[in-house]
């Protein structure tokens, strides 16, 4: 086939119309999550104290950094799938839950406290949400790959990188719901080593599945 | 330079509304472009540049399928130079070389300079034989026959809509075949 024959094959296909990659991001993420939701259930369920605990700022303050590193991984996926694009001026926004979980660090640090700091660091449920962060995210990672597969990242590992940073969101969100450690140190070490361990699968997958 | 690339947005605002004449001339113009910056990424890579049409139509395949990703308030250039870097280094990388490929490649080429192809491209029409019958048929009707797309649905007792749909998964499954073989 030479070039001109081609060229006039690719206008006879131009009314065809694929679905906007943030559309094709949110379909395959609401296919994935129910399979994470029935990991949750299965396996896990809500923390049977939930009344009482969202009374305390801290079991809430979670739900902050989880979603904001959800949200922002949404946001910067769908910025990376253009190919001119680059984290230059829009990582930023990946900084967000980092920051509000400094900021909650500090918040606790000033309030006395029952528990010294290294009890509240380990906490109880390293080990859960170390494997239950990655588990109920690998479905939503799936997911959220194939929807972005629409896209032309120019650098596949990263914009799969970030696609693990907002499974790993999601999935935290949920999780965050069971887990009984509310200390804003236990979530920045396990919930950042759950989220890094997603983020570096979604990099070796998303060096394949992204390439275009 | 500034005024073809203005031009160059113009035509793919109106393809995206449905101007499928827009379309073609668009394709066709900013070809010799990609062929000139093809050429010189093959001889700063020390290979025969008679192999930059396979590259040519692989730049041209990923644009079509990944139109929907150029935001239409943005210039077309720096998008469709994005586009053919990635290409072109990937085409490279195939052949064994790891090479620097400059964005300047792609915005240096200078209107006069229309190079025409010296050697036909040989990977698609391969890849083309390699499809499934129905969406081989439908390709080869519409690029090879110079089918429209209702001759093509006449032709194979099809209706318009299925040819349609054929010619988009026959060249998804294509660019596919390309980018993994």
């Amino acid at each position: 086939m030479d070039t001109e024959q081609l060229i006039r094959t690719l206008a006879a296909d131009n009314t065809y119309r694929t679905r906007p990659i943030g559309l094709a991001l949110m379909l395959a993420l609401l296919a994935a999550a129910p399979v994470s939701l029935l990991i949750f259930f299965a396996e896990l369920g809500v923390r049977p104290d939930v009344m009482t605990a969202m009374r305390n700022p801290f079991f809430d303050l979670k739900f902050a950094v989880t979603l904001a590193l959800a949200a922002a991984a949404i946001a910067v996926s769908l910025h990376l799938s253009r190919p001119e694009a680059s984290l230059r001026g829009f990582g930023w926004w990946l900084l967000v839950p980092a920051g509000i979980l400094v900021a909650a660090i500090s918040g606790e640090m000033m309030m006395p406290q029952r528990a010294p700091m290294m009890t509240r660091l380990v906490g109880k449920n390293s080990m859960a949400c170390m494997t239950a962060i990655p588990a109920m995210s690998l479905p939503l990672l799936i997911g959220a790959l194939y929807g972005l597969r629409q896209g032309a990242p120019t650098r596949p590992a990263v914009a799969g990188a970030v696609a693990g940073l907002l499974s790993a969101g999601l999935a935290a969100t949920v999780y965050a719901s069971h887990c009984t450690d509310d200390s804003p140190l236990f979530v920045a070490t396990w919930y950042t080593l759950a989220t890094a361990i997603v983020a570096s699968v979604g990099a070796l997958m998303g060096r394949r599945a992204l390439r275009y | 330079m500034r005024e073809r690339e203005d031009e160059w947005t113009g035509l793919m605002r109106s393809a995206i509304s449905g101007d499928d004449a827009a379309y073609h001339r668009l394709l066709k113009a900013i070809t010799p472009v990609l062929r000139a910056a093809a050429r010189r990424g093959l001889a700063r890579a020390g290979q025969p540049v008679d192999q930059s049409e396979d590259i040519v139509q692989d730049i041209l395949l990923a644009v079509h399928l990944k139109r929907q990703t150029w935001d239409s308030s943005a210039p077309f250039a720096p998008w469709l130079f994005a586009i053919a870097r990635n290409k072109l280094i990937d085409a490279l990388r195939r052949r064994g070389r790891r090479i620097f490929v400059n964005i300047d490649d792609f915005a240096e080429t200078l209107p006069g300079e229309t190079p025409e192809p010296t050697a036909s491209a040989g990977e698609v029409a391969a890849q083309l034989q390699t499809l499934p019958a129905r969406q081989r048929d439908v390709l080869q009707s519409i690029a090879v026959d110079s089918a429209s797309i209702k001759d093509t649905a006449a032709k194979f007792s099809m209706s318009e809509g299925a040819v349609r749909v054929a010619l988009h998964r026959g060249l998804t499954s294509l660019t596919a075949k390309l980018r993994d073989r």
